[in-house]
Formats: C-alpha cells, structure tokens, sequence
C-alpha cells in the first residue's frame, strides 16, 4: 500500500460525486439549481484533478491525470460508495451532497493543520471553502424539502432511508488511507465523526428528519466493490477519451 | 413555480469602495435561498463581493407613463452639468 493510493481514494471520491452531480445540468426544476449545480460539480472535479496530478506524480509511473480518470475500469475505482449512489430526485442528491461536503470539510481543516504534502495542503486552501457552500446549498434544501410538503417529506424520508447506510463508510481508512495517515499526509478519517454527526444533527432537527440506527453499514468502495451504477458512470464519462486516446481539446 | 419561488432583484458589489448594482433577477423561495442562487447565478466569474437581493414585489417603481413630465424637463439645463469651469492644471485629474 502507498500514499498514492489514498490520494486517488480521495480523488475518486470527488470525480464520481462531481460527475453524478454533473448529471443534473439541463434537468434541474428550476435556472438557478441548473446553474448551481455544475457549480458545486466543478468544484468537485477541479479537486479531483489536482489530486489525480498529485496522485500520479507520487506513483512515479509516468501516469497523467486523465489516465487515473478515463483508463481505469471500475474495480479500480477506490471511491466510497455513497458518491456514486444514483441521483434519483432533488432529496437523494442534496442528502447525498450533505452527507459527503459534512465530512469533507472538517477533513480539509485537518488536513490544513497537520499535512506534509504541500500541494495537499494547495488543495485543501481551497476545498474547504467550497465544502462550506456545499453544505450550506444542499442542507438548507435538506431542511426545506424535510420540513416542506407532505410529499417532499416523504422524498426526503425516502433519501435518509436510502443513503444512511451509506455514510459509515466515509469514517474508515482503508490501509492505504492508515499508512497517509501515519505519514502525516492525510488526517485520520474517524476522527471527524463528531463535526459531521454535529452538521448533520442541526440540519435533520430544522429538516424534520431523523437519523436511522443502521446495523449493517455498506461498505467496499475502497476495495474496488462497487454497486451496478458505478460502471454506467464510468462508461458514459470514459467513452469519449477511450474512443479517442490521447484526444486534447 | 412563482407562487412557490417569488422572483428576486439582485444587486452585485464588484468592489469595496463601488455601490451595488443592479445585476439580473432570479426566482427563489426565501431570502436565504435566493441570496444562494443569486451566488450561483450571477458570481460565477468574480464578479463580486457582496450580494443584495429584494423582492421584486417591494420595489416602487416610476410610472412609464410619466416618463416625459419626470425627466423631459431637465433636457433644457444644461447649466446643471459641471463644463462650465476652467480646472486649474495643478487640481490634475478629475
């Protein structure tokens, strides 16, 4: 296992999520949710990038950055299952948003104290803010839909049921992540349980909602075991580069 | 929809030191939502540093109707503009 491999976890988390999010432009109900919702995916891809950049120069294979993205199939995709969940409705997307941004970003401000991997730090400058907005634009959704009608309740209710399980995964470290972590290039992932149960906790009573006791948490993304959304994902946004290897544009 | 989500005036501040100015108008359901889409909307380019946003309900408006009795009368004053003093070289520019 290497530190390379926990920067591309990461990178895989955000390239997933950002493309799922990407898949909203055009559809979103209203203008304003179709213009902000590449905003948040661009933000997640222009993270994913410079990770991939990081991750690739570390492995020292004279890999590129859209290697790491277009040319790896879904097995090797190291990203948490709960990025590549489908979007379903505006209540599984936002949730889903909530739930990784809630995480992230007490992440990136660890990271910022205690990283020695300089372009890491780069990116988690940057990434914290954004992840500041994400959780702003999809909890004060969370709360409208929640604590909306009677059928946006249920949507709602439907997306907690549906991702909750989901959520455990983004507290463990894979032994890649264990090895960054004790090299002091990444923070340690359960040790942002706290602000994220905090985040999640003010949104769910403003919303309405009620977090699920969940027994049997899903897990395997990080291990390259993925649910059956994961590989239309990757055939949709590879199709381009693997028709065409090498194309610029 | 615009039941649900009235439309909303926004107002960008580029700068510190400018005035907000009238950008465009969106439609959200509260204040906190729109100065949330108002962000999405019009900052996407760096456009600002601040964000207004009123209800279009609350703006008075002139009446159009009005338009020749409210600003035709000052076609003919032209003393009003300030070109009619030398600025003497050591002020610079103005």
């Amino acid at each position: 296992m290497a530190v390379f491999e926990a920067i591309l976890e990461l990178a895989d988390d955000h390239l997933v999520l950002g493309h799922r999010i990407s898949e909203w432009c055009g559809h979103a109900p209203m203008l304003e949710e179709d213009l902000a919702m590449p905003n948040m995916a661009l933000d997640l891809i222009g993270t994913a990038r410079t990770l991939y950049d990081r991750a690739a120069m570390l492995e020292g294979k004279g890999r590129s950055e859209d290697d790491m993205a277009y040319l790896r199939g879904e097995r090797e995709y190291r990203n948490c299952l709960l990025v590549e969940r489908p979007n379903e409705d505006f209540a599984h997307t936002m949730l889903r948003s909530l739930y990784f941004a809630a995480f992230m970003r007490p992440f990136w401000l660890a990271t910022l104290e205690m990283t020695t991997d300089e372009t890491v730090r780069g990116v988690a400058g940057k990434a914290e803010k954004e992840m500041a907005y994400h959780i702003r634009h999809a909890g004060e959704w969370v709360i409208r839909l929640g604590d909306g009608t009677e059928e946006s309740a249920r949507r709602m209710r439907d997306a907690v049921a549906a991702l909750h399980i989901y959520t455990g995964e983004l507290f463990e470290s894979s032994p890649a992540a264990t090895e960054a972590e004790a090299e002091g290039v990444l923070p340690v992932r359960a040790d942002m349980r706290a602000a994220w149960e905090d985040v999640i906790g003010q949104v769910f009573a403003e919303a309405l909602l009620e977090a699920p006791e969940v027994p049997y948490p899903q897990t395997g993304g990080r291990k390259g075991l993925h649910g059956e959304g994961l590989g239309h994902l990757l055939a949709e946004m590879q199709s381009v580069y693997r028709a065409h290897p090498g194309a610029t544009w | 929809m615009t039941q649900a989500t009235p439309l909303w005036e926004v107002f960008i501040r580029p700068r510190n030191g400018l005035s907000h100015k009238h950008v465009g108008s969106i439609h959200a359901a509260d204040e906190v939502m729109a100065v949330q889409a108002a962000r999405d909307v019009y900052t996407r380019r760096g456009e600002g540093t601040s964000i207004w946003v009123v209800r279009s309900a609350d703006i008075v408006a002139s009446d159009p109707d009005q338009a020749g009795e409210n600003f035709e009368p000052t076609a003919d004053k032209i003393y009003r503009h300030p070109t009619f003093y030398e600025i003497p070289e050591d002020v610079g520019h103005m």
